[in-house]
This record gives C-alpha cells, structure tokens and sequence, in this order.
C-alpha cells in the first residue's frame, strides 16, 4: 500500500519538474512556481498519507503490539517509514528533472536545496501531525476530518486571520507580532524562508523589510531551521506519548 | 507464574475491571470465563501489555510487566478476532513474525502441515476464509515454544477436523508443561481441556476453583448448566 503510493506520488513530482521547466524554459521561475505547489501541496499530502497509513495498518500494529518489540518502535517505524519515504518522493522526484537540466552550472542550485529541505521539513511536520491526530481519535472518518481542517488552517485560514488581525490593529507596530506569528506556523514560516532565498521580498513591502532584516541574517536563518525543527520534534514526542498510554 | 494485584480499567465512563486479584502458577490450564463484556479481553490484554490498566499491578515471574517489553518473547497470544494485513501473504507474515522473535527457532513448518494449510501459503490473508485465517492465527501462535500460552476464543470459525487437532495440540503443550489461558465460550471445549475455571462476572472474579467445585457449589449435574445457574443468579 504504502510502496505503490509513494511510486504514484514519486512520479507526480516527476512529472511537475518536468513540466515546469519545459513550461517557464527558466530555472529560477520553475523554483517559485514550485514553491507555490510545495507549500500548499506538500502539507496536505503528507497529512492525508499519514491518516490513511495509520488508519490501514490498524490490524497490523495490533498484531505486532502482541510481540515483543517496544510501544514506541513500533509507532516512529511507522511514522518514520511513511515521512522518509514520502520526502524521498519529493527530493528525487523533483530533483531528478533539475538536475538533468543543469541545476548545478546555476546559480538556483542554493534556491533549490532550499525549497527541496523545505518541502522534506513540510513532509515530517505535517506527518507528525497527522499521526498525532490519528492516535487520538479512533474513529477514521473524524480522524480525517481533522487531519483536512489542520492542513487548511495551516495553509489557508492562518493567512486570512494573520491579515486581518494586521489590517485591524495598523496602527500598532507590528513587525515583532508578525515576525512571532510567522514563526509558529511551519507553512508561513517556510514560504517566507524561500521568499528571501529567491530575492523577490521586494514584493513583501515594508514588512518584507522588517523580514528581509531578520530572515535574511544568519541569526534568522538559524532561529527558523530550529523552529522547523522543534515542529518535528514536538509531534514526534506526541505520538510516543500517545502511544505509550493507548489502549489496543 | 503470574501476579494479578487489584487491576482497574475503565474505558471512558465504563468501568470493565473492578480490582482483579489474581495469582496463576506454572503449568495447566486455566479457562477464563464470563458472560459478554466481562473484561475476559480486557483482562488478557492487560496482560500482554496491549491495555494500559488505570490501577493495579501484573507481574510475571515477579517482575512488573509495566515498561517493559521484553516479556512478550515468553508470551504466544492468539487474538480473538483475526485481523492481518491483507496485502501479506501467509508466507510473508509466518516470516515476518519470525523475525521478530529473539529465539528463532519456529516450528511453523509442522503446524502447517497439522492445519492443511500448504495450499494457502502463497495466496494474501485478504483473500482467505474466516476458518483459514483462525488457522494461520493458530500457526503464528503455536510455532514459538514459551512457557506462557495465552488463546482468546481459538474455536472460532474452526471445522470439526481442526477442532480435534486444536485440543491435541494444547493437551500436547500442557503436558511440555506450559501455563495456558484460555476464554471460550463453549462450555464442553473447556470442560474438556481446562484444569481450572476463573468466573469473571462485572469486572470482579466470582468464581475460581476446578470444575466439580463449581458444580457442588451451583448444585448442578453438569457443567453448562452450573455456569448458566452461576449466571441466572446474578441476573436476578
């Protein structure tokens, strides 16, 4: 089950490399086309593989709970399988196409790398999530339901609320609220991370000024990888928590 | 040998064990009893560890089971209700299971054999009978030899044939001096096979002790109907 989507999966990305560089002839234009697809795309893939992944080996985990390996194995192979695998799709699918253009002789290799460890950040964080999701409620139709109104909160209704709540308090400053804001959703977070990368926070504005001066150090830089990566490691700390006191 | 100290679980609002004292020795076999949602499940799960309890400790062979897994390597469990990945082949998941064991010395190949299920061992679980997964079930079970053996229902879905073979190879097991818990539902199954019957009735051990004391004390001939007095009695 698992294999035969992730082919599936491996192929799309295949294809939209492909396709996208036949189509805008240029690599840094293919880069942010792509960046629009991986931010929204990305999440909701790995969250709805994660769902149903867990969902489907139900049988099988309560087979192995009965043998003598640990709780906590049992649910980060699980976890762990799907995420790698699905970020596996992702940086060889893509990469595959780049690289056979020439990504290398260009000057949006970095950019690249960069969207691709974005997207594989993306993949962990949202499996996590939905992993999370899926160990507390039993029940899969809710379980899904959850998982799609996590992916859109985060790649949708976040956005709306972050702008309105700017257009409402404008007369405050804002930029810290904004920088923080920004920060704790993984989907905003890295959209901006590739922004600045690509040079166009021009098209940010003044707030892309604020960001420009806070993302584009190495203070910033560095600030946001660890946020990416403490969104991994807090759902992963989750799933072995949940999974230790859950009854089967 | 297993501890059973004052074991409470609830699911949610329902409260299924009532504190369970429990102790049972080395060797025979032991049918856990009891009407419907009497906890029998819950019981052995809390025992293998699939079951979190609320209260209450389990110890095997003095050690606590709490946080630990490595137990299960002397535990064989067959499950109640059957359920394997379809996409498996028995082959693949007798294989898969092997591996996960520390001792790898499996008896697989006899029990095929016991159960006629050579046909059967290329095609994938989804597409097998409810009969012939119990007997994959049975196969995975039995083909490890620890000391603990512990059956939920292992009559379900068999044919008389399988049946027969089914109460050999636990008296053969008995007799390696195996402990072996059994829950079932056929009254003549376990008066033919158990040792000792545990009546659990409400989350609370009503009865423990061989079969003719069950049947002085109900004051009945026979053994299914001194459980269905036992019943009648606490429904009333």
């Amino acid at each position: 089950m698992r294999s035969r989507w992730s082919y599936v999966y491996f192929l799309f990305y295949l294809l939209l490399g492909v396709v996208l560089l036949f189509l805008n002839n240029d690599l840094s234009k293919a880069v942010i086309t792509l960046m629009n697809v991986i931010i929204i795309l990305v999440p909701l893939i790995g969250t709805i593989f994660g769902v149903m992944y867990y969902y489907n080996s139900k049988e099988f985990t309560e087979l192995l709970l009965a043998q003598p390996v640990k709780r906590s194995s049992i649910f980060l192979g699980q976890y762990f399988g799907v995420a790698l695998s699905l970020s596996m799709s992702l940086i060889i699918g893509l990469g595959l196409p780049f690289v056979f253009y020439g990504i290398f002789n260009s000057g949006a290799v970095w950019d690249f790398s960069l969207l691709l460890v974005t997207g594989a950040f993306l993949t962990l964080i949202f499996t996590a999530l939905a992993f999370v999701i899926a160990l507390a409620n039993e029940n899969k139709i809710k379980g899904f339901g959850y998982a799609i109104l996590l992916w859109l909160f985060m790649a949708v209704i976040y956005d709306g609320v972050f702008l309105m709540s700017l257009v409402y308090f404008e007369e405050y400053p804002l930029d810290k609220f904004s920088l923080v804001a920004t920060m704790l959703n993984p989907v905003d977070l890295s959209r901006v991370l590739i922004l600045l990368k690509l040079d166009i926070s021009a098209l940010l504005g003044y707030t892309g000024a604020v960001f420009q001066k806070f993302f584009g150090t190495s203070v910033g830089f560095i600030l946001s990888s660890l946020m990416l990566t403490l969104w991994v490691i807090v759902p992963t700390y989750f799933i072995q928590r949940m999974a230790k006191r859950k009854d089967f | 040998m297993i501890e059973i100290d004052n074991l409470h679980k609830k699911f949610g609002k329902n409260e299924v064990l009532k504190g369970i004292d429990l102790t049972i020795d080395n060797g025979g076999i032991l049918a856990v009893l009891g009407p419907n949602g009497s906890g029998k499940t819950t019981l052995i799960k809390s025992i293998l560890g699939m079951v979190v309890p609320n209260s209450g400790t389990i110890k095997l062979n003095g050690t606590s089971i709490k946080k630990n897994w490595e137990y299960r390597n002397d535990i064989d469990y067959l499950p109640q209700i059957a359920n394997f990945p379809g996409n498996l082949t028995v082959k693949e998941l007798i294989k898969m299971i092997k591996d996960l064991r520390s001792s790898k010395t499996a008896d697989d190949e006899r029990l095929i054999e016991l159960f006629k299920l050579q046909p059967f061992l290329d095609k994938k679980l989804n597409n097998l009978s409810g009969g012939t997964k119990q007997k994959v079930n049975l196969v995975l079970t039995f083909m490890f030899d620890s000391p603990l053996v512990i059956l939920d229902e292992p009559t379900t879905g068999l044919d008389p044939i399988s049946h027969i073979r089914l109460k050999q190879l636990i008296t053969a097991e008995k007799e390696n001096g195996k402990t072996i818990l059994i829950t079932s539902h056929i009254m003549s199954f376990v008066e033919e096979i158990a040792d000792e019957i545990v009546f659990l009735l409400e989350g609370k051990i009503y009865f423990r002790g061989s079969i003719p004391a069950l049947k002085t004390k109900t004051e009945q001939p026979d053994f299914e109907h001194a459980i269905a007095s036992m019943l009648s009695s606490s429904y009333a």
